[in-house]
Formats: C-alpha cells, structure tokens, sequence
C-alpha cells in the first residue's frame, strides 16, 4: 500500500524533530526553511530560527522563498543584516546548521558547487552560499537530501562545506571550532548520525517501508550498519497538515520530484 | 605572521588600503543634489570593465531598474561580486556582462530552482570565477570598510571552497591557531536600492540590511535606488534611521517598485510568475532572446517594464501579498 504522504514530505517531517525547542538554528534555503518552519509550528515554538541575510527569530507565517526575503523577519526578534547573524555562528551561539547539498560523502562533507572538474565542470551548481559558514560555525549540522549513488558517495567532487573531512580530528587539525561538524543527514531512506570513533557515516533508522538493502544499493559508499536499526516513525497527520496548508502550500519543496 | 595554505585563484581587486584611501581623499564630500535617471548612472559610474556590486539579497531589495539598463547600455567584461545573487547575477548573464566574478552563490534562484541560461554561461567558461562564501565576502567588504588590507574568519578551512578562493589561511600571533585571511574588496561601484533617500543620498532601509552597510562604505562609488524620495527633514528629524550617509553616495536614483521582480519588504513580495518565466523561458535559448527583447532590450524604461508585467494591478496584487492581507 502507498503511504499517505511523499517522500520529501517524511524528509521534512522527520527532520523537522531533530530540532529542539529553546534551541537556535541557522537554515539553508529550500527544504531546511521548510523543515525549521514545521518545528516551529509543531514540537518546537521556541526555536530562534536565525537567517544568514539577517533575519532573526520570526514567527513565519509561510515557508520562505529565499532566505533573504520579508518572510524571515516577519514579526521576528531583529532584522539585522549578514555580519551579526554570521557572527553569532561565529561566537558558538548557535546550535544546529541545516542544510541541502548536492553530493555527501561518509565523512559528511556536502559539495553544492560543481559535479565533474572544477574548471570544466560537467553540472556547475550555486557554491557555498552561506553552507560553508554555517558548517563551519556552529556546534552540529544537519543535512537533509535525497538519497542515490550519485549524491551519495565515496569522495565528493568537491568539498564545499566541511563535514569530518578526511576522519576524526581533521576539522580540528584544519583550523575549525573544536567539537563542531556533522550530526544527522535526513533521506528519503533514513536517517544517518555518525561514529563517534571513526566519524564515518551510520544508519540510525530506516523509514517505514524501506528495506535495509534500499538504503546500501542507494548509496556508493558503506554506511556503518548498527547491529539493531530502528524504524522511523511516520509523519503524524498534524504534521502533514501543517506542512501543506500552512508550510508550503505553493508546493515548493514538497511538490518536487 | 606565517602564512600556511594559500587558495589558488586571483585576486581581481588590490587588497591595499592606500589606494583605496587616495581614492577617498579626492572624493567629494559636498552635500548636493544628486538625482539622476537610471540611464545617466549607468553610464556616468558603470563602464566597461568596471567592478560591480550589488546590494540586496538576490531577489530581494535589489535595483533592478540599474541592472536593466546596464543590459541596455551593453555593458561588458564587468567584474562582479556576489554573496546569494539570484535574479541579479540571472539579468547579468542574459546580457553576457560578466568577465570575473568573486561570488558565493549564484545561478540558482533558491526555493524556484536553478536558472538554465545563467548555467549555460557558467559551464560555457567564459566567466572567471573566485569562490567565497556568504560570510567571506562580507568579512572582505567589512575590512575594505575598516580600511585595513585584510579580514579575519574560520570559515573554508579544510574544503576545496577556499583552495578555489583567493584566501590565506594564516597562523594567529597570539594563540598560534589557523584562521582563513580574507582580502579586503574595494569595488568600482555598487548600485543599492533603499526605501527612502533624499536628494543628497541620505538613506533609511526597513527590515534586514543584509551586507549593504558594509558594501556602501567599500565602494567606492555608490548608486541608490530608491522607492522614494523623501525631504532632508525626513533624514534630519529621525538621524537614528540613516544607514548610508550622502558623503558615501554618488547618485540618487528614484525608483518606485525598484526591486520588481524581486521583494521588498514592508512594500510588495515577488511576482513568482514572473520569475518562474523566467526560469521556463530559459531553457530554449532563441525564445529567451525574444523574452529578453520583449522585456528589457526593446523596453525604454524601468516604468514600460512594470507596464508590461502588469502594471498597477499586479503591483497591488503584490502590496497584499506582502502584508499578508488576505491570509
């Protein structure tokens, strides 16, 4: 039987609950805005919601379109500009980073910039954007993305935002904040964390529906498999209520293919 | 200071703070009448090879009018800096304007998708490219705005992002740990669109500022754009609003509904249909051209343009859906 909801729509959802209330989260645009609006309005009301053009604490009353336009700063707490919100990340004031990416690796490096060579690049992509500083800065990043083996791989093309780079203790070596880098990666699938030995991508739950085989044959590299996986809960009927009527009832993100 | 790891690409602007300060010292400070149409910016402040930045958030707060009529004037081999350019970095590939660019964010238009034609002209190598981030180019004007030659961040370490930059990565005299050295940018001209100015240049902007304070005070020439032109009495009664002083600015440009297509907050959201046109018409490169001439090339003015979008009717449509009016 067909579940009652898409699979972008689980991605959202799902990610929307990694999102503690009382905490602050500096999101992407796209399907982060969207997840962090659901939370808002679902398990986390409390979220400092913090945009990177300048927009701080609004209370959204649609998914933003861009994180730079009026919606991120809609009855919000301060609409300051690019320089404050980074420097927030920058002191350790903020909690989560929650990105999209183009290609992941096992070590959660996202590359968002180009497939191929650099300088003849087969698909050229947006770049870094804001992803990079946010990875960089703040304690723990989420990633929400579809799952294949040409997003899911061995070495990215191209290390655009650092996850553990090349293993444990190389974002420190490199010069990043000390306890800062990846924490989950949200697909279509499951949901991923991450060995905290050798840094290196682990299955945590598996969606319902999909089988432990979807989730290696979807992904180019070995996701470290626990010896018990858990099911991810479905979205509740709330939250897909939520998420169409009042999120993105243009159907943005959750209308993609 | 050591210097540990260099990116490998050019620097497009010199980092030093003495040219800069030369070009400063000679700049007029008087406080006059600095109006002029679009058309007389473009081409007093905006030639060839010059290096451009636009202030705005991509579609968002952005002088479309100055960038139609840099498509006009065939503007060309423009440098270009970009932290999330969307519509803005979209207009100037259409008009193949671009020659070296140091950008963040471009060719995507972020939750609408990615714009075909700017990806074409991307992959087609005829653009030099510096990679960024967001937070570089802001830490880069901010030292430009400092006058000193270089910013100081702990953003691109470790990533191909800052190999592909020009950055240094640096060793701290302090505490003996990395940091990224971002250079200070001083560009040729910005063009920025406000809420309000008065004749002078004196500027109030409502809602976020994104990187437009720090991006007045780097360039070295400064185009408003703005929604209206108010009377210095405005400026002088409420000093505690004036973000852009007029001894930064060169030309006060008035332009209502100045950030179509894009967002303005407080006045008017985007024409989303407008710019998923856009994005469709794009793909089929001879039926862009002929988009391109219906809507800019063979328009005369920023006003024909709101015009043929739909004039007053759709601007009001768009007044509500900022205000969230029927929601």
């Amino acid at each position: 039987m067909e579940p009652g909801y898409n699979k972008i729509e689980m991605m959202i959802c799902t990610a929307a609950r990694f999102l503690e209330d009382g905490k602050t989260v500096a999101v992407g645009t796209g399907a982060p805005c969207a997840a962090a609006m659901l939370a808002q309005k679902v398990n986390a009301p409390n979220l400092v919601i913090i945009f990177e053009a300048g927009g701080l604490a609004p209370l959204l009353p649609q998914m933003p379109i861009s994180v730079g336009d009026s919606r991120t700063f809609f009855r919000g707490i301060m609409a300051a500009g690019m320089n404050e919100m980074m420097t927030t990340c920058c002191r350790g004031l903020v909690d989560y980073a929650f990105l999209g990416g183009a290609q992941i690796d096992k070590f959660g490096n996202i590359n968002s910039t180009v497939i191929g060579d650099y300088h003849k690049p087969k698909v050229r992509f947006p770049g870094s954007g804001g992803a990079n500083d946010f990875a960089s800065f703040c304690w723990q990043t989420l990633v929400i993305t579809v799952q294949n083996k040409t997003r899911f791989v061995e070495k990215v093309d191209f290390i655009t935002s650092p996850g553990y780079l090349t293993g444990p203790g190389e974002r420190e070596k490199a010069g990043l904040p000390a306890g800062s880098g990846p924490y989950k990666i949200i697909t279509n699938l499951a949901v991923m964390g991450f060995d905290p030995e050798t840094r290196e991508m682990m299955i945590e739950s598996i969606h319902q529906g999909v089988e432990l085989i979807d989730v290696l044959e979807n992904s180019s590299f070995k996701p470290i498999i626990p010896e018990k996986t858990s099911i991810t809960p479905p979205p509740s009927e709330r939250e897909l209520q939520i998420l169409r009527r009042e999120v993105d009832p243009n159907r943005y993100i959750i209308g993609r293919q | 200071m050591k210097t540990l790891q260099e990116g490998k690409n050019p620097l497009f602007m010199d980092p030093d703070p003495d040219q800069a300060r030369e070009f400063f010292q000679k700049k007029q400070r008087a406080m006059t009448d600095k109006r002029m149409t679009e058309k007389e910016a473009v081409e007093k402040f905006i030639p060839d090879g010059c290096y451009l930045a636009i202030g705005g958030f991509g579609a968002n707060r952005i002088p479309t009018a100055i960038l139609h009529e840099i498509l006009r004037a065939r503007r060309k081999n423009l440098g270009f800096l970009g932290h999330t350019s969307t519509h803005d970095f979209q207009l100037l590939c259409a008009g193949h304007c671009l020659k070296k660019i140091d950008i963040a964010y471009i060719i995507g238009l972020e939750a609408r998708g990615l714009s075909p034609n700017a990806r074409r002209v991307m992959e087609s190598g005829e653009i030099e490219v510096c990679e960024w981030t967001n937070y570089a180019l802001c830490v880069r004007l901010r030292a430009a705005a400092e006058g000193v030659s270089f910013g100081i961040a702990r953003n691109m370490l470790g990533t191909d992002t800052l190999k592909m930059s020009g950055a240094k990565v640096i060793e701290c005299p302090f505490t003996g740990k990395k940091f990224v050295a971002l250079p200070a940018i001083w560009p040729d001209v910005a063009a920025i669109h406000v809420h309000e100015a008065d004749i002078y240049g004196n500027c109030h902007i409502r809602g976020i500022s994104v990187a437009d304070l720090e991006l007045a005070r780097a360039a070295k020439r400064v185009i408003i754009t703005a929604e209206r032109l108010v009377d210095s009495y405005a400026i002088r009664i409420n000093p505690t609003r004036t973000v852009i002083p007029f001894y930064l600015v060169d030309a006060v440009v008035e332009v209502p509904f100045g950030s179509y297509p894009g967002n303005m907050a407080y006045e008017y959201f985007s024409d989303e249909a407008h710019l998923s046109q856009w994005l469709t018409t794009e793909k089929d490169p001879a039926e862009f051209q002929l988009f391109l001439n219906k809507y800019i090339y063979d328009v005369s003015s920023f006003e024909e343009y709101l015009e043929l979008c739909g004039g007053i009717k759709k601007l009001k449509e768009l007044r509500r859906l900022e205000a969230l009016v029927d929601r």
